[in-house]
């Protein structure tokens, strides 16, 4: 009989664990905390290192609906008009937690006010006992603002609140470092951008254990092979001991709906909704594959799908 | 390829120079290095050419099957991760055809599956292999089932039967057709094997409980002479495919251990969980799949993940800059311009062949970046387009007076009309827009 060689690599680093969300006992209002990150080895290879969270899936949430696809909408139907009933149908499709997106503050739009916008967030917090995270419309000086709001309106509920970028990260961290919330830092598709962004943070008072990093995770067809391998690299890196990328990885594959793929009907193919919502569903997959802890999904379908595929690859649990 | 050392033990060590390097030591680097070729040295024994040969194949071995050009070669990949290099042979797909189909039935599904076809980014996508099952147990039915497939398109085929003997009938009649056959175990090995050397087919191991069932099998196999051996790790889960194909690329590419040094085959059968082991395979190193059924709809993203996978991470797929006409443009058709991102340039292409409106295509070398990307590096400036426009005599070919922009780099075109002296009109921030655009304008 044959014996193949063990090929388990020995990995000297380990990333760090983010807890989202906080109970009462630290004087939050969620069910439970989910704790996100802790591998110790590549993805889902459990010979290699324990996997000892599951990765997540965040349901989107939009408090202005421009950018919702009509087939999204169709999905969620009255339900998506307000986000306490979006954030309701999300959980009931088993959404693990929320992300709310609060692109009505946006200045070149509806321009909500922050305290409006607060409001939005509370109202979900209370008709959902998830983790919630929580971005702004994009605007830097106004979400500057908004974070700043949404930090005190719901002080300990150890909320994850986007971004932070090397052009703009002090006032938004220092938002989430005021409550002791937790913050996406967020870098465009490069290894050493990832590593500096959390390195300014970390400098300006930012604990490690409250930093999740985007490094922006491009659609199918857009991009898509960039990311794919600058998450490979940056696990791969925190895994040698590079301490500065040894935290949780979040991806949001929401971007995938912008592909003509997923939205325009091609000549001679039908399958329209179907493809966009494999669409999603794929670039999801590849998240997951090349490191993500958290996923930010759009459409249930596409999230199903991503669900089951997280079970199969984690061996059924 | 093994190091200078080990090849140096195996040279003469005579020193004369006749292979053009002064000693042996100093050929032996140039071979490691792929500079030289061991026949340059005359004086090389057999024993040493053999153990050479064996020790410089690849990693894992390059198995070929089908014939023509359409012949699908797996395997021989080099890397873990694409970003260390490149993955070099791009997962092939393969839909399965029941042999208890009536026979127009299986003309009609192979045309099928033949035209499912899609452009993007200036290539065609589709499926690339038949796999024909054995499931009616019956040596005609397998047989004419095979025939069919075979006259029915030119795609590669796979053979799928459990018995020697329906195989050996069925697999007589495509023999030129090279195709690979699947269903070798510990039961049947000898014979199937026996019907693959005979026939010159590559084969498929299959059944083996763990890697070390596998790896047994196919030493077993390779006694018998057999080298173009393809592996079906049998995975039940997602979890098993990831795990068996990451160890067998890491033992074969890392370890050098030739044992398990072949192409992996995914039989993935129907369904949501078919595609996704499909799709995991593209990324985590599975060379076959073969699907029990897929859908269109499915199929697409499943073959955007592979072209997606399988670019080169250190070149993007770029088309030639300069002016293209479009839609039969002629004198004063309108210029619009984009960068020569391949996935950029075929998506305003589209969009203006859409519109139905004459216009010319002005591609800009941007080092094949897109539009935003080109910009925010300083790839696409005012500078660089009227470069472009003059490189290409554009304004002469085009007897044009107005120049479209991208809207997303709407910030240039103050300087833009500057320097370039035509009327610049911004476009619409995203290409599906162009077509209402282009109706407008004219
Ligand atoms: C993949 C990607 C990369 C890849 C490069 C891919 C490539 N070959 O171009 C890599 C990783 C290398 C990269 C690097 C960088 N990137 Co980049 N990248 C992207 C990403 C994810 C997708 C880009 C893409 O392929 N889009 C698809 C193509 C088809 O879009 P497009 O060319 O713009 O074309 C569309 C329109 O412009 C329009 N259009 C095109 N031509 C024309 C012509 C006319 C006439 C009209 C009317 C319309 C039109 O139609 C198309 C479809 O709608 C985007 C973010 C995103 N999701 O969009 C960021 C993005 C473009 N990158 C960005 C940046 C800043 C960079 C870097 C400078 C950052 C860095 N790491 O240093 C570098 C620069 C590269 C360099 N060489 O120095 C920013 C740009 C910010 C800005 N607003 O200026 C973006 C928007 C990300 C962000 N949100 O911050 N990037
Ligand atoms: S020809 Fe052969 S024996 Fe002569 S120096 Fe070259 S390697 Fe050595």
């Amino acid at each position: 009989m044959t014996e193949v060689p063990v090929t388990k690599e020995k990995w000297t680093g380990k990333i760090g664990v983010v807890s989202l969300g906080a109970t009462a006992d630290e004087g939050g209002s969620r069910a439970k905390k989910l704790a996100i990150g802790g591998e110790t080895g590549m993805p889902f290879l459990s010979y290699e290192g324990a996997m000892v969270n599951r990765p997540l899936i965040a349901g989107e949430v939009l408090d202005y609906l421009e950018e919702l696809p009509e087939q999204v909408r169709k999905e969620f139907q009255a339900d998506c008009e307000d986000p306490v009933t979006w954030a309701k149908a999300w959980i009931s499709r088993g959404a693990d937690l929320i992300c709310l997106k609060l692109h009505s503050t946006n200045p070149e739009e509806l321009d909500r006010s922050p305290e409006e916008a607060a409001q939005t967030v509370l109202k979900v917090l209370r008709a959902v006992d998830v983790p919630l995270i929580v971005y702004g419309s994009g605007h830097e000086e106004k979400d500057a603002k908004v974070m700043e709001v949404v930090s005190n309106a719901a002080p300990k509920e150890r909320l994850l609140l986007g971004q932070a970028e090397e052009s703009a990260y002090k006032s938004v961290s220092a938002a989430a470092m005021a409550n002791d919330h937790s913050i996406i830092s967020f870098a465009n598709l490069d290894v050493n951008l990832s590593k500096q962004i959390n390195i300014l943070l970390i400098d300006f008072g930012t604990r490690k254990d409250r930093i999740v990093l985007d490094p922006l995770f491009a659609a199918l067809g857009m991009g898509l092979e960039y990311s794919y391998s600058v998450m490979e690299r940056i696990r791969l890196a925190a895994l040698m001991g590079d301490s500065m990328l040894q935290v949780p990885l979040i991806c949001d594959t929401t971007s995938a709906w912008k592909a003509k793929e997923a939205s325009e009907e091609l000549e001679g193919h039908d399958g329209l909704e179907e493809r966009a919502v494999w669409w999603e569903a794929t670039t999801g997959l590849a998240a997951l594959v090349s490191g993500a802890d958290v996923l930010i999904m759009r459409s249930p379908s596409s999230a199903g799908i991503v669900r089951r595929a997280i079970d199969g690859l984690s061996g059924g649990v | 390829m093994p190091t200078a050392i080990e090849i140096f033990k195996h040279l003469p060590k005579k020193n004369c120079g006749k292979c053009n390097y002064p000693t042996c030591l100093a050929f032996a680097m140039q071979l490691a290095n792929s500079k030289a070729k061991l026949e340059d040295c005359p004086f090389v024994s057999e024993e040493g050419k053999a153990a050479l040969a064996a020790s410089s194949a690849p990693p894992i071995r390059l198995v070929r099957f089908g014939s023509g050009q359409r012949a699908i070669e797996m395997g021989d990949e080099t890397e873990i991760y694409r970003h260390e290099k490149k993955f070099f042979h791009p997962t092939a797909f393969a839909v399965a055809v029941s042999d208890q189909l009536p026979k127009d039935e299986v003309r009609g599904r192979v045309e099928a599956i033949r035209s499912v076809r899609f452009e993007r980014v200036g290539q065609t996508l589709g499926f690339d292999s038949i796999a024909v099952k054995d499931d009616s147990g019956d040596p005609s039915k397998f047989a004419s089932a095979v025939e069919e497939a075979a006259s029915a398109c030119d795609l590669p085929l796979v053979l799928v039967s459990s018995s020697p003997e329906r195989m050996k009938v069925a697999a007589s009649k495509v023999a030129a057709r090279r195709p690979l056959l699947y269903g070798a175990d510990q039961r049947n090995l000898a014979e199937m094997a026996s019907v693959a050397r005979t026939l010159g087919c590559p084969m498929a191991l299959t059944g083996a409980k763990d890697l070390n069932e596998m790896a047994d099998l196919a030493a077993k196999a390779k006694a018998t002479g057999l080298e173009d051996l393809v592996l079906d790790l049998g995975s039940k889960s997602l979890k098993d495919q990831l795990e068996g194909c990451s160890k067998v690329r890491k033992l074969s590419v890392k370890k050098l251990f030739r044992g398990l040094g072949y192409p992996i085959l995914v039989d993935a059968g129907k369904g949501e969980e078919a595609v996704l082991k499909g799709m995991l395979a593209v990324m985590k190193y599975g060379s076959l799949v073969i699907f029990d059924d897929i859908s269109e709809a499915q199929a697409l993203p499943l073959f955007v993940l592979r072209q997606n996978i399988y670019t080169d991470p250190q070149v993007p797929i770029q088309v030639k800059p300069g002016l293209y006409p479009v839609n039969g443009a002629k004198e004063g058709a309108p210029i619009l311009f984009t960068t020569n991102f391949s996935l950029t340039y075929f998506t305003v292409l589209a969009d203006i062949e859409k519109s139905k409106v004459p216009a010319w295509l002005l591609v800009v070398d941007s080092e094949g970046l897109s539009v935003m990307t080109a910009f925010s590096a300083g790839k696409l400036t005012p500078e660089i387009v009227v470069k472009a426009l003059e490189s290409s005599a554009a304004k002469e070919r085009s007897g044009s007076e107005v120049l479209v922009m991208p809207g997303m780099v709407s910030r240039m075109s103050g300087k833009l009309q500057e320097l370039s002296g035509m009327r610049v009109v911004v476009g619409p921030k995203e290409s599906s827009g162009i077509p209402k655009f282009l109706k407008n304008l004219s």
